[in-house]
């Protein structure tokens, strides 16, 4: 296929579909100016709104030993993320690094946008030292034996609890020990719909059924990955354990209202005593007027959580490689980055060195940071597929069908199944 | 998408501009007419026709917007007919013009009727009635987003005052079309009623005053004077209103992205997904050409079957 026909095709997409879809500035192309210093792109979910001046930072770090090279960085939120980068590769505009998670890096791999940074990461002694990596971080990110982007950090899922809200109801507040049953029990003793405080939110969808899942002792796919293994007594278990909580200790779909970051604020406000959300939310929570901690999530037959891997990649189509390559290694295992990161609660850096994480530890709050690398004792990594987008699309769908009433869990399992096989088929 | 592009279909009868005698003009004057419709022609050709051609290369190829495309000829249209997702998406856009057609019709006509009769502040309360036609779709979405919130709306709210427990809205899939539907015949108002009010005006008032005369009653005179002469404007909204119906998406997109349980998806926030979610252009190209076919095979009939109702001067 000529490149004339794919800009044609690129051309045809974007009129006739005529949406309200915006490049933005991911459409920039990228120069070189006068001085012969190169511009790189770099294009990112997890700075904004809270990391920005975070990432400024490592920016600036980099830029100072980097004389020659002016980073350039452009944001995005995560839900429209994907849109954006997706049309500027097919607009051939694409930006010269830019952010993946784990999910996504597959279908990136395999579709050729990638850059082998094997090939652009210098030669000699430097070479690709890997060896500041966590071992297991940089695998995921490696295809075919190649390394096509670099881990540049991780989070986890835990569960926050409201320790005054607790204490006020003379409930003990969770510990690691704890079970779905005691989670439960808790939550419904924390409920007073009359005042609007609710016990418990998780919210209902993929990404907390492949890991209540795991921790129901199941499995998503078959261990082939060709089929869905999901629609089976421990998926049943999982799903209804979720949707049991809709409208009892936890808020409904109308009751949310489809209020933008309904649960943060709720729990901020003080009205929610259990909140299973990510470490992202540390900052956020630094000021709120009462007393909070996390936990490890409550397991069922075991322990899962869930862990979210971001990292950086280079586009294939990027004239600056070298400079890619600096930039990608230097975002993910400087000690400028990896220090920034942990002072400021963004997320964790993937690094090997266990001197570094510790720091992390010394922050106050929450006092329980132990439980952040607790979790990843028992992981739970979301089951990655060609046509990811829509079987999470699916599988949500289904679930938000059962939570409303309308499906009996069984039937949307089975209907989830069934457009899961397909998509895989 | 666009209400304003489009014009009212040519009047029967009116003079037809290329009437002549018959003879070979020459190229010196199929010269100047080329120039005459460079204009209008330059743009069509490159931001409609090339595209419209892209499109239906693209819908014969598999195609992620990253990787190369690949040939499957019909294969997307072949797969799309039997898809029920798709079939669907083509039964939620029936319900919407269903709903939507006679809302917005019937409310833009009582509009057009009370508008046109002398009252104080006529001018103004015309130009408030139009004010939502211009108003950005995000805008409205928004706000009746936010008006029929099932927790904290103001609809709910009032309801709630004289007793009345308000649905889930847009998070209801039983309500979530109705709510899309009212929002969007709330937009639409007063641009049908600007139609209809220009049509009402260029009645004469000579047939009304003879009815009169003759002792018809209002009802009668609407029934048979206004309605049968104001058919013209009717079909020009029908058509235009029907068009819109079914290319209807940006208050989807806000008001429910397709939700709750794609109760809502229509036909082009499917073809949205298909190529910005899913990564499906081919098929989305595709999903556009039938949409095109249906609104066009809608249209023809709607122009042939104009003469057994459509009633000119």
């Amino acid at each position: 296929m000529s490149r004339h026909v794919k800009i044609v095709g690129a051309v045809a997409v974007a009129a006739l579909l005529a949406t309200a879809c915006s490049q933005g500035s991911a459409t920039r192309g990228t120069t070189a100016d006068a001085g012969g210093k190169v511009t790189l792109r770099y294009f990112t979910f997890s700075a904004a709104p809270d990391h920005v001046k975070d990432l400024a930072a490592i920016e600036q770090a980099f830029e100072k030993e980097n004389p020659d090279v002016d980073v350039v960085v452009e944001t995005a939120p995560f839900d429209q993320y994907f849109t954006k980068l997706q049309t500027s590769i097919a607009g051939g505009t694409a930006p010269d690094t830019f952010e993946l998670n784990y999910e996504n890096f597959v279908t990136y791999a395999s579709a050729g946008s990638l850059l082998d940074l094997g090939t652009v990461a210098g030669d000699g002694a430097g070479g690709m030292d890997t060896s500041a990596y966590a071992p297991e971080s940089l695998n995921a990110f490696k295809r075919d034996g190649k390394q096509y982007a670099l881990p540049a950090s991780f989070s986890t899922v835990v569960l926050f609890y409201n320790k005054d809200l607790f204490d006020k109801a003379g409930v003990p507040v969770p510990t690691a020990g704890w079970t779905w049953q005691d989670e439960q029990a808790a939550a419904e003793k924390l409920t007073d719909r009359k005042k609007g405080v609710y016990g418990d939110f998780q919210p209902v969808q993929f990404f907390e059924f492949y890991k209540t899942l795991k921790q129901a002792g199941g499995a998503f796919l078959t261990p082939d990955g060709k089929k869905s293994a999901f629609d089976s007594p421990q998926g049943v278990k999982a799903a209804t354990w979720l949707v049991s909580k809709v409208g009892k200790t936890m808020p409904t779909e109308a009751e949310i209202g489809g209020t933008a970051d309904y649960d943060t604020n709720l729990f901020k406000s003080g009205k929610l005593a259990m909140w299973h959300n990510g470490i992202w939310q540390f900052a956020g929570l630094k000021d709120v007027p009462f007393q909070w901690d996390v936990v490890v999530e409550p397991g069922d037959v075991s322990k899962a959580s869930a862990v979210f891997h971001n990292a950086v990649a280079a586009s294939s189509t990027t004239k600056h490689g070298k400079q890619a390559w600096a930039w990608a290694r230097f975002l993910s295992a400087s000690p400028v980055a990896a220090t920034t990161r942990i002072q400021s609660s963004w997320e964790l850096p993937p690094i090997s060195d266990q001197q570094v994480l510790a720091g992390y530890l010394k922050d106050p709050k929450p006092a329980n940071r132990q439980a952040v690398f607790d979790s990843l004792k028992s992981i739970a990594l979301p089951p990655v597929i060609k046509r990811q987008q829509e079987m999470q699309d699916a599988v949500t769908k289904e679930l938000s069908e059962a939570a409303a009433g309308r499906k009996s869990v069984q039937d949307a399992l089975k209907a989830a199944a069934t457009e899961v096989d397909a998509l895989l088929g | 998408m666009s209400v304003q592009q489009a014009r009212p279909a040519a009047r029967a009868g009116a003079p037809v501009a290329h009437a002549g005698p018959k003879r070979r003009r020459g190229w010196r004057y199929a010269g100047t007419v080329a120039l005459f419709l460079l204009p209008s022609l330059v743009p069509l050709t490159l931001y409609t026709l090339i595209p419209m051609a892209g499109s239906f290369w693209t819908s014969l190829h598999e195609w992620d917007l990253i990787t190369d495309m690949r040939w499957v000829g019909l294969g997307n249209y072949a797969e799309l007919v039997g898809d029920p997702d798709t079939q669907a998406a083509f039964l939620h856009t029936l319900y919407f013009i269903a709903g939507y057609l006679p809302l917005v019709y019937v409310g833009g006509l009582g509009l057009a009727v009370l508008l046109n009769r002398a009252m104080p502040a006529r001018g103004l309360l015309r130009g408030v009635y139009f004010l939502p036609v211009i108003t950005s779709w995000v805008v409205v979405a928004l706000m009746w987003k936010w008006l029929l919130n099932p927790a904290s709306g103001i609809v709910n709210w009032a309801l709630g005052l004289v007793g009345v427990s308000g649905p889930g809205w847009w998070t209801d899939p039983d309500w979530a079309m109705p709510s899309i539907i009212l929002a969007s015949a709330w937009k639409d108002l007063g641009f049908v009623m600007i139609i209809l009010l220009a049509g009402l005006q260029a009645i004469p008032r000579e047939y009304q005053e003879a009815a009169m005369v003759d002792g018809a009653t209002a009802w009668r005179r609407f029934r048979h004077i206004t309605l049968p002469l104001l058919s013209p404007s009717t079909f020009f909204v029908v058509v235009i209103s029907l068009i819109n119906g079914f290319q209807v998406f940006d208050q989807v997109q806000i008001m429910t992205g397709g939700g709750p349980g794609g109760a809502t998806q229509v036909v082009v926030s499917q073809i949205y997904d298909l190529t910005f979610r899913y990564g499906r252009a081919g098929a989305a190209s595709a999903l556009s050409w039938l949409l095109f076919a249906l609104v066009l095979l809608v249209t023809i009939v709607q122009i042939r079957g104009q003469k057994r109702w459509v009633t000119y001067g």
